[in-house]
């Protein structure tokens, strides 16, 4: 058995930074479990540029904002195990693993932070009526294929979702040589990020079809092409509008689920809306020294934002493994109206790491101006207006300690519309 | 020249070509997907009925009962997982107590032992998810439940092992009689053989016409499924059936081997015998079937559907019989529900049918029962785990997170008798690919791996035999292919150290 100050299990952009602040604040005895055969996660496939405009203030590329942590490793003491998977994790903090050279590991941590990120929504989750082909690929998929391996899965693409990285592999498509038909979106708005919405699909004169699904896809050894059709707004198919389109090859960016099969095994309490654990302040599960950040916790938008929760954590586990204190939650954080989610779940403002705290959410619906509330039983702490809001891009809110302080049995955000409900 | 030609890699053929493998002849079976287990035999419900449904002195009555015998002991013989979990007819309206009733009468005249009706308070104290408007069940201990392919597949690697070979990719297209033996074309070659077992499932009254004997018709009844992640499976633990209708025993709910549980099938005649697609219509009515018996069936949980064809003739039980017209065939057709359940007593009969026909059967001396070990690595304990992967470094890289599926049981999957040759191969004999993520993270892993040991070009890798390739779009436009060709025959695979199936690694 080997033993452990903290244990990070996942070494991309969450693992890797909060490996490094773990480091910076003092703990001795960090080791990343990493089942991949090199660190940066899922960066290292997202090729394309867009990254770190926050954090670094420069616009980089997934593997180079991987490769700004990976640099620092050295000299750190860190302990990386690569190619190496974690299989079980128990309440106590004890985890098991297996790789190639050592045969199955058995670590006792005192802190652990789960940083697994997520994995993409399949075709089975939509129930899409047809065939069974060759040729249906989740867009993550996609991307490993074209950007690490260089093969090309097809040549005549449509995609369903409008997810960031379906728009990301209608211009990498488009790129590399294939046809992007369109892109299909059930929501009548797209899912992904606007500048995503402007770069990679308007820039190339690729169509994106909103309020349209597809609602059968042909071939019995290889996809042959989609039926596609308008939905009403029960986003139910309207099958007068039927249409089939000929392609070789689906591509679904239709949504990413945190994978938290380990966290289920901690007994951790969950959030049902970001599937998610539910966590404090310090990014801390409902199970002392067990602490989440990154899409494992709720999927993101921006890596620059998984970093800063990341840090958080780290921070968390820091105190935690001085302090022996964990598990606080003095009052609870309340999604309201016009919100999904809000993390964290609780905070406490005895025991803040700072004078202020981030508060992550996502809106139920795209919102020209909004209202944003934050209300606690001794009325409204805050109000803040927000423009262009949309549930694909997080909303990242800051209180102060004395906002927080002012606030009475709980905190309540509210996301109300203001002025129009002319669209 | 072959005593025998088995048409059809179905369980009802290998099966037969099992059976058959015991005796000193020479057997081969024609199969014409890639694999085994490729077509109604991949897509049922998986369960081992108790023999209730069908009218007693019927084929379907008298295989089912002694097949459900059976069926046991093949399970443990050929390391196969087998769960006699029992099964429930349940009555949620208080008039379909009659048909319980009925049921329970017709499976004692059956044969069928155990049998009792239990009212609702004993039922949802068994199943407490069940629909709480349950009136009374009819509980058949019996029943039992297995994984359909990797049932098929155990028992073709065992005939394999003795001694019957088998051809994939291979359609009977031409069926001719000469000098008393026959004369089978498949696109690749003339197989001579002097007898003929026609198991060729939807297609074997095509094959029984081909061969000049006796016609029937098989009408593809499509059955379409839904499969949940294996966080519902605490839902329900015994085959869940609804009463059942004339033509069908109605959408069930029901766990399987591997914890999943699954909804379906419903039932529809259809005409084209390729037919697997899912409809919308399909999918909302088994679940409004399954939500009928339970409740509580989360949406949100399925993680993938499928459609399969029943075999279904016109005399509507099942067809076993030498043909009159035809000395030496034999047809084994209409093997629909509860044919997979039949399977080992239908080879029996054929093997006494061969017999009354004048196949000279002596038994072998040298049969092995069993298969070479199969090796699952998510079901081991860490004592386990940790020796195997000292003897073989591959058993502790993982591949398939959501199943837990290491890279030793890829290759072993490959490496096997009859091995896997694409991705659905290596997903039924592995699981890889299976779970909650329905490949997204080891479906390009599986792939090199497969490219490696098959010694072909990633390219070539496909989905299910030819026309499935993955990656039709090919190399990336800025790689020429001579280069990439060159780059190839330079590096070195990456491979983990090796040596030998899986099966000699212990």
């Amino acid at each position: 058995m080997l033993y452990k100050d903290l244990v990070i299990i996942g070494g991309g952009p969450a693992g890797l930074a909060a490996a490094l602040e773990a480091a910076e604040q003092g703990v001795k005895d960090v080791m990343i479990v990493e089942r991949d055969s090199g660190l940066g996660g899922i960066l290292q496939q997202c090729i394309h540029n867009g990254f770190g405009l926050h954090v670094f203030k420069e616009e980089l590329t997934g593997p180079e904002y991987a490769q700004r942590f990976i640099d620092r490793l050295e000299n750190t003491g860190i302990e990386v195990l690569l190619d190496t998977m974690v299989i079980e994790i128990t309440q106590d903090k004890r985890i098991f693993a297996v790789n190639s050279k050592k045969g199955v590991l058995e670590i006792q941590a005192k802190a652990v932070i789960l940083a697994m990120g997520c994995r993409e929504r399949t075709r089975g989750a939509l129930n899409i009526p047809g065939f069974r082909p060759a040729g249906i690929f989740t867009a993550g998929t996609a991307q490993r294929y074209v950007n690490i391996e260089g093969y090309m899965p097809g040549k005549e693409i449509v995609i369903l979702g409008s997810g960031d990285i379906g728009l990301i592999m209608a211009r990498r498509f488009t790129l590399e040589g294939a046809r992007v038909k369109c892109v299909l979106e059930i929501m009548p708005y797209s899912n992904g990020l606007t500048r995503n919405v402007v770069q990679c699909l308007e820039d190339y004169g690729i169509p994106l079809r909103l309020s349209h699904t597809v609602i059968e896809i042909h071939g019995k050894k290889r996809v042959e092409g989609v039926t596609v059709a308008k939905v009403d707004e029960n986003l139910k198919p309207i099958l007068s509008t039927a249409e089939f389109i000929p392609c070789d090859t689906l591509l679904l960016s239709v949504g990413l689920i945190p994978e938290n099969e380990l966290t289920k095994m901690t007994g951790a309490d969950f959030d049902a809306n970001t599937q998610g654990p539910m966590v404090n302040q310090w990014m801390e599960t409902s199970c002392e020294g067990i602490f989440a950040c990154g899409n494992v916790l709720h999927v993101h938008d921006l890596v620059d934002f998984v970093t800063m929760e990341a840090k958080l954590a780290a921070r968390g586990a820091a105190r935690y493994l001085k302090e022996k204190d964990g598990a606080y939650r003095q009052m609870s954080v309340i999604a309201g109206e016009g919100l999904r989610y809000v993390l964290p779940h609780a905070v406490g403002v005895e025991k803040m790491l700072d004078e202020k705290q981030n508060f992550f959410m996502r809106s139920t619906r795209p919102m020209k101006k909004a209202k944003l509330a934050i209300e606690s039983e001794n009325g409204t702490i805050k109000t803040k207006m927000l423009s262009y809001v949309k549930p694909s891009e997080m909303i990242n809110i800051e209180l102060g300690k004395s906002e927080i302080s002012k606030a009475a049995g709980h905190l309540k955000f509210i996301l109300q519309e203001e002025g129009a409900s002319d669209e | 020249m072959y005593d025998a030609a088995i048409i059809g890699g179905g369980v009802t053929g290998c099966m037969i070509a099992r059976e058959l493998s015991r005796y000193d002849i020479k057997v081969i079976l024609l199969e014409k997907e890639e694999d085994v287990a490729c077509g109604t035999s991949k897509a049922n419900s998986a369960v081992i009925h108790a023999g209730f449904d069908a009218k007693p002195g019927t084929w379907k009555a008298k295989m089912n009962v002694r097949g459900n015998v059976l069926f046991p002991g093949i399970c443990e013989e050929l390391d196969v997982p087998y769960i006699n979990n029992g099964s429930l007819v349940v009555a949620v309206e208080e008039g379909e107590i009659k048909i319980l009733e009925k049921l329970l009468n017709q499976g004692r005249v059956n044969g069928v032992p155990g049998l009792e009706i239990i009212g609702h308070d004993e039922l949802m104290k068994m199943e407490p998810h069940l629909n709480p408007m349950s009136k009374a069940a009819l509980y058949a201990p019996t029943a039992g439940i297995v994984c359909p392919y990797e049932f098929t597949i155990a028992l073709a690697e065992n005939a394999a092992i003795n001694g019957v070979e088998f051809r994939f990719n291979s359609p009977v297209i031409k069926i001719v009689v000469e000098d008393g033996a026959f004369i089978v074309n498949t696109p690749y070659e003339f197989v001579k053989a002097r007898y003929i077992i026609n198991a060729a499932g939807l297609f074997s009254d095509e094959i029984s016409k081909m061969a000049g004997a006796e016609e029937y018709t098989v009408t593809p009844r499509k059955g379409e499924y839904l499969i949940f992640d294996k966080k519902f499976g605490y839902l329900i633990k015994k085959v869940i059936f609804p009463t059942p209708s004339e033509i069908s025993k109605g959408i069930l709910v029901c766990p399987t081997v591997d914890g999943n549980i699954f909804i379906g099938p419903n039932s529809n005649d259809i005409k084209d015998k390729t037919d697997v697609s899912v409809t919308r219509e399909g999918i909302e009515e088994i679940i409004e079937g399954g939500r009928k018996l339970v409740p509580e069936l989360p949406l949100s949980g399925v993680i993938t559907s499928f459609a399969g064809l029943r075999a279904v003739s016109n005399t509507n039980d099942f067809i076993i019989e030498a043909s009159r017209k035809v000395k030496g065939f034999v047809n084994v057709g209409g093997i629909q529900s509860p044919g997979f359940t039949s399977a080992p007593a239908i080879a029996e009969t054929v093997v006494e049918i061969l017999k009354e026909e004048g196949m000279d059967l002596r038994e072998k001396q040298n049969f092995v029962p069993t298969r070479p070990r199969k090796y699952r690595f998510r079901e081991m304990d860490n004592l386990t785990r940790q020796k195997l992967i000292e003897e073989n470094p591959a058993f502790g890289h993982v591949i398939c997170r959501c199943e837990t599926v290491t890279e030793a049981e890829i290759v072993d999957a490959i490496r096997r008798p009859l091995g896997a040759k694409s991705l659905d191969g290596i997903k039924r004999r592995t699981r890889a690919g299976m779970g909650r993520c329905q490949g997204g993270f080891c479906s390009s892993r599986v792939l090199s791996i497969l490219a490696r040991e098959l010694k072909i070009d990633p390219r070539q890798v496909t989905k299910c035999g030819p026309g499935s390739e993955i990656l039709k779009g090919g190399y990336k436009e800025f790689i020429a292919e001579k280069d990439m060709d060159e780059y190839l025959n330079t590096v070195e695979v990456e491979s983990l150290s090796w040596k030998g199936g899986a099966a000699d690694a212990l």
